[in-house]
């Protein structure tokens, strides 16, 4: 009888939890298929992002392009040889010659050299100078003015060029302005477009891939040739600081305060600091900049030497913290080994923590780095958002960076050709950090110990 | 604090007159390695450790034993200073090595670490090749001037702690690879490359099985010859089986040292007997 309701008993519990299990095992599909549906999304929301970037952007780096015979015509470009050194002229004298030769050349007329090649392809334009030029990116007369002066032999020869079409002809070639607006609202004469069209029938405009934007500063004139050379060098310029400065400076102190420091108010106080200081919003550290390097030490302003150092300032909260955590992650047993064969605590750090904890410090470096590369805010601060239209030589030579290019052709007044650009400065700002993170990734595999 | 007082007075407290005969008698031929005296650790306002004194002989096993908690791996880490790594903890009394104070200023902690070794209760070889592991005592303190008299000791430290045999043909395998035994082992002749006087053993067999403990048992043993070892176990079988003298600890104090069979057989502390038959602990 006792033993009858004690199995009852055990039957009661054994339903119950059968009937727990029921509702354990729908709560772990629930948790399953919510995760699995996060990172769906998650994917979807970032192939949407590429989809569109690399929609937009790749085509902006293929541009209608000129492929005609140009004539250096000597009755237009009149100028003399290019003046040589004479044996015992002083280098003042050479030099005022010289610039006297460059001066003539500037007042050759080489937007005629382009009318005439153009009126070869298109009889009709020889009439009209001004709208045939309004075909070309101006900064083409500048390059054909710079292929005079490295061979001004080129004079009275005929040579096959590749020469920009102007940024609204690409516009209206490419569709990306609707054909159907009124003349009022169309960007080119009814002329200029009638043409435009001609000469992409007839091969003489061509989508050719184009290197301007890889090669050229920005511009405001020539916006066909606008390119990212000097947003480039300016984020490279910072990303070199930043690796020198932050490196060093980030890691020597959380070795610091991690080994060395004693636990106490004011170690305390700093560590609290430093977690608030990864939470500062990023433009304060632009303030700081302005006022600390720009107006007190006098460093350049919009050089990438202040960005660089602004980003370092951005960037070393993060990489103490990674760090940290890197170091922390060394198990302690490590480090009791090396001091029990009397390894000094600094031996022990170096011989045995930080390499075990080099992977984590990339890791940190890493972010850092990538955090700094995509920053906008604080460059606006320190003048890095001026319109520079030079490749800056040095890290003191005014500069951009990328993400500030980015904005900078984002907001241009012709956004149906900027827009692409934008796009196309995005890919390469991409392409940086993704080169960046697999330069870590193979980094960490090397370094990386098995345990 | 009455056995406190009673273990001290038994051992003799005072430092200008260091006894002959510390409690319990040697076991052991040759002089006094390692003493100390009232020695107490704190951690932070905690009081660890209660005063205590006790001698080791040279060339002798000395065996510490106690629940979890009473205070002999504190002890333990006192000789080679490894206290000092931990932040917070405070030491006081003194302790001598061959009658030379540990705490002196003219005495680097590390030139301390080379004589007294350490062996710790989780294997820790560094994540490098075996050889690495042994070479980097030698090389840190640069007791070698060539890369042949290095090989020398690399070998003849493995030798000595049984492993030679099982890993001449891998030197360059990572020492991590090894089982949980070769690892103590390994990490024994990590010691002993750097020709300690006195190797310190907290739970070394601790984590690993009976014939790995085995080993490094009969390793203990054999090394006796050369060295002093003392040996925080929890295993009482273990105590009988490798020490010449015991000592008993409970709650940061020393309660009683003596010959190993003394303690096991005839312990004059009820606190040591209940312990030592098992009926806590």
């Amino acid at each position: 009888m006792n033993q009858h309701t004690e199995l009852s008993g055990h039957a009661a519990i054994r339903r119950q939890v059968e009937a727990s299990l029921r509702r354990r095992q729908v709560r772990e599909k629930l948790f399953h298929w919510s995760g699995i549906a996060a990172v769906v999304i998650a994917l979807t929301l970032v192939g949407i992002f590429f989809g569109t970037i690399l929609k937009t952007g790749l085509p902006a780096f293929w541009q209608s392009t000129f492929v005609m015979d140009v004539h250096f015509d000597p009755e237009v470009v009149q100028i003399g040889p290019k003046p040589e050194p004479m044996p015992g002229e002083s280098p003042a004298a050479y030099q005022q010659r010289f610039n006297q030769w460059q001066l003539d050349l500037g007042f050759v007329d080489f937007g005629q050299i382009i009318h005439k090649s153009i009126v070869k392809q298109l009889p009709e334009a020889a009439e009209h100078p001004d709208e045939t030029l309004a075909l070309v990116t101006s900064g083409e007369l500048f390059a054909l003015r710079d292929r005079v002066v490295a061979d001004p032999g080129i004079i009275g020869q005929t040579v096959r060029l590749k020469l920009l079409a102007d940024a609204n002809v690409d516009v209206w070639l490419k569709g990306n302005i609707d054909r159907d607006l009124p003349d009022t609202q169309q960007q080119l004469s009814p002329l200029v477009r009638a043409w435009a069209d001609q000469l992409q029938a007839s091969g003489v405009i061509q989508n050719k891939f184009s290197t301007a934007i890889f090669m050229n500063p920005d511009s405001r004139s020539s916006l066909a040739s606008a390119g990212l050379a000097g947003a480039f060098m300016g984020s490279l310029f910072m990303m070199i600081i930043v690796i020198l400065l932050a490196m060093p400076i980030g890691v020597a102190a959380a070795i610091y305060l991690e080994e060395f420091a004693p636990k106490n108010r004011l170690t305390d106080l700093i560590e609290v600091n430093i977690n608030n200081l990864a939470a500062v919003p990023s433009i304060v550290f632009g303030l700081l900049g302005a006022v600390v390097f720009i107006m007190w030490f006098n460093l350049p302003m919009s050089s990438s030497l202040v960005g660089g150092l602004v980003l370092t300032l951005m960037t070393l909260p993060t990489v103490i913290i990674a760090t940290r955590a890197a170091l922390k992650a060394v198990p302690p047993s490590i480090r009791e080994a090396a001091l029990g064969v009397g390894a000094s605590k600094m031996q022990a750090i170096t011989h045995h923590v930080l390499p075990l904890a080099r992977p984590g410090i990339l890791t940190a470096m890493i972010i850092g780095v990538a955090q700094a590369l995509g920053e906008t805010g604080p460059l606006l601060l320190i003048g890095m958002s001026a319109f520079v239209a030079s490749i800056p030589a040095t890290p003191f030579d005014q500069s951009t960076a990328l993400p500030v290019q980015i904005y900078l052709w984002e907001s241009n007044e012709l956004r149906n050709f900027f827009e692409g650009r934008g796009s196309a400065a995005i890919i390469v700002l991409l392409g940086m950090m993704l080169a960046l993170n697999a330069v870590a990734i193979w980094l960490r595999k090397r370094f990386e110990t098995r345990w | 604090m009455m056995e406190n007082n009673m273990a001290q007075a038994t051992m003799g407290a005072k430092l200008d007159a260091l006894p002959n005969k510390p409690g319990g008698g040697p076991a052991a031929s040759g002089g006094i390695k390692l003493s100390s005296r009232d020695v107490r650790v704190f951690y932070g306002d905690n009081e660890a450790l209660h005063g205590v004194s006790m001698d080791v002989m040279a060339n002798e096993v000395v065996a510490f034993i106690g629940p979890s908690g009473c205070g002999k791996s504190t002890f333990l880490r006192c000789f080679n200073r490894m206290n000092d790594t931990v932040a917070g903890a405070r030491v006081t009394g003194q302790i001598t090595l061959d009658g030379r104070d540990i705490h002196d200023h003219a005495i680097d902690v590390v030139q301390l670490r080379a004589q007294v070794g350490m062996v710790f209760q989780k294997p820790n070889p560094f994540p490098k090749p075996i050889y690495e592991n042994v070479a980097y005592g030698p090389r840190l303190h640069g007791l070698t001037s060539s890369k042949s008299e290095l090989d020398q000791i690399v070998e003849s430290s493995l030798r000595r702690a049984g492993l030679w045999e099982e890993v001449k043909d891998r030197l360059d395998a990572p020492g991590t690879g090894l089982s949980g035994g070769q690892q103590q082992r390994l990490c024994i002749a990590r010691a002993i490359a750097v020709s300690p006087d006195v190797i310190l053993m907290d739970e070394p067999c601790s984590a690993l099985d009976p014939i790995a403990t085995a080993k490094i048992e009969e390793l203990i043993h054999e090394l006796k010859e050369n060295y002093t070892i003392i040996i925080v176990t929890h295993n009482m079988q273990q105590a009988a089986r490798v020490s010449d003298r015991t000592a008993f600890f409970h709650l940061g104090d020393l309660i009683e040292l003596g010959t190993t069979s003394q303690i096991f057989t005839t312990p004059k502390q009820q606190r040591t007997e209940d312990y030592v038959t098992g009926r806590y602990g």
